[in-house]
């Protein structure tokens, strides 16, 4: 399933996400919860592992809830195939803090690799834009990802939107907590509320 | 032509209609914040409403699995929200209502009924006739309201439980209450 000269995408995760700061993170289910865990557990940090096609309305609620704090959701092409009419969602509310960074490997890594239609003709860079995130990319090398990582800071810039071919590679599971409850009550927590 | 029998009449009667603003009223009072919809008309009094409301955002949706996923992001940031809806669009939420088990997070819909009371259009019976049933094996309590004297009580009742007690909640407007709508030629 490799090809050659993509990027591995742990080290895109951890590139993106070197500097975040205050930086609140959504990972969509699958590889990209495992991507978040393998790059530091987080009290900002809310692990999906269903709701599949769900995680970019997470992030819009979170986004708009909290303004003035970067929000970042980091998810796969499948997932992001799936929650596609969340793009246009986004496109009208024009959250200035929301990023979205895909990880595309062109396949359903979790369930044996089938092909995802990012390998022949979606073009989820072309979707974003057309659904009105004008500030919509490709990214390819660790250098433009580590410039987009630092230009999630910019609450007042967004929303933006990148979209990365990564390596293929089914790598070993790094396994983030999965009791949503706990995960939420944390994150909650870290912006300063209190169970009720 | 597919309209109310009369658009401009019914427009009328829905502005005065007391039983939106009730509704309105009780969601103000408890600090919604965020109000994901798919329009439907029965609805349209409360989104005018909430649209004009600047402690209040209007978030229109492409397909209403979307204002699950939202309420859930909004309460992990600190706030409260609704989602307005149609009956047909409660099967299109099934997988993402797991949120409201995994997160327990204040979960408030307000389904407008079709496919009950008269209805005129087939296609909008199957679900209405599942949609109590759907979102109750999703874990989702019910409540309605069928009159237009008792919907400031059961909401009332639908938006504690909701807000105070994180018990997942939707509240059906009857079609009986919001009124069957007429094909006409």
């Amino acid at each position: 399933m490799s090809k050659a000269n993509l990027l591995d995408r742990r080290q895109v995760v951890s590139t993106f996400l070197a500097d975040r700061k205050d930086a609140l993170v959504v990972a969509g289910l699958g590889a990209s919860t495992y991507d978040l865990a393998a790059a530091g557990d987080h009290d900002r940090n809310l692990y999906l592992w269903g709701a599949m096609g769900g995680a970019v309305m997470m992030g819009l609620g979170l986004a708009l809830a909290q303004p003035k704090l970067p929000v970042v959701v980091v998810t796969g092409d499948g997932e992001m195939l799936m929650g596609m009419g969340s793009l246009a969602t986004v496109g009208l509310q024009q959250p200035k803090n929301l990023t979205i960074l895909v990880l595309d490997n062109e396949s359903y890594g979790e369930t044996g690799g089938q092909l995802s239609h990012t390998a022949a003709a979606a073009d989820l860079v072309g979707v974003a834009r057309a659904c009105g995130i004008s500030d919509s990319r490709a990214l390819s090398t660790l250098g433009e990802i580590e410039s987009f990582g630092k230009g999630v800071q910019d609450v007042s810039a967004g929303p933006r939107f990148a979209n990365i071919k990564i390596d293929g590679a089914n790598l070993e599971r790094v396994l983030s907590n999965r009791d949503g409850m706990f995960v939420l009550t944390r994150l909650r927590g870290s912006l300063g509320f209190k169970p009720i | 032509m597919h309209a109310r029998a009369d658009a401009s009449d019914e427009q009328a009667a829905e502005q005065s209609a007391a039983w939106p603003e009730e509704i309105f009223a009780i969601l103000k009072r408890f600090e919604v914040r965020q109000v994901p919809y798919v329009p439907d008309a029965g609805h349209s009094q409360l989104i005018n409403r909430v649209l004009g409301e600047p402690s209040m955002r209007g978030i229109p949706l492409t397909t209403e699995e979307e204002g699950v996923a939202l309420l859930a992001g909004a309460w992990a940031g600190g706030q409260k929200g609704v989602l307005l809806m149609q009956s047909s669009g409660v099967g299109n939420c099934i997988n993402m209502l797991s949120l409201t088990q995994i997160f327990r997070f204040p979960f408030l819909a307000l389904v407008t009924m079709r496919g009950e009371w008269g209805e005129f259009n087939p296609w909008q019976v199957p679900m209405g006739t599942s949609t109590q049933g759907v979102l109750e094996l999703s874990g989702i309590r019910v409540l309605r309201a069928s009159h237009p004297g008792e919907v400031g009580e059961v909401m009332e009742a639908a938006a504690s439980q909701a807000y105070n007690a994180l018990t997942p909640t939707a509240l059906l407007l009857s079609q009986r209450l919001i009124g069957t709508k007429v094909f006409v030629k």
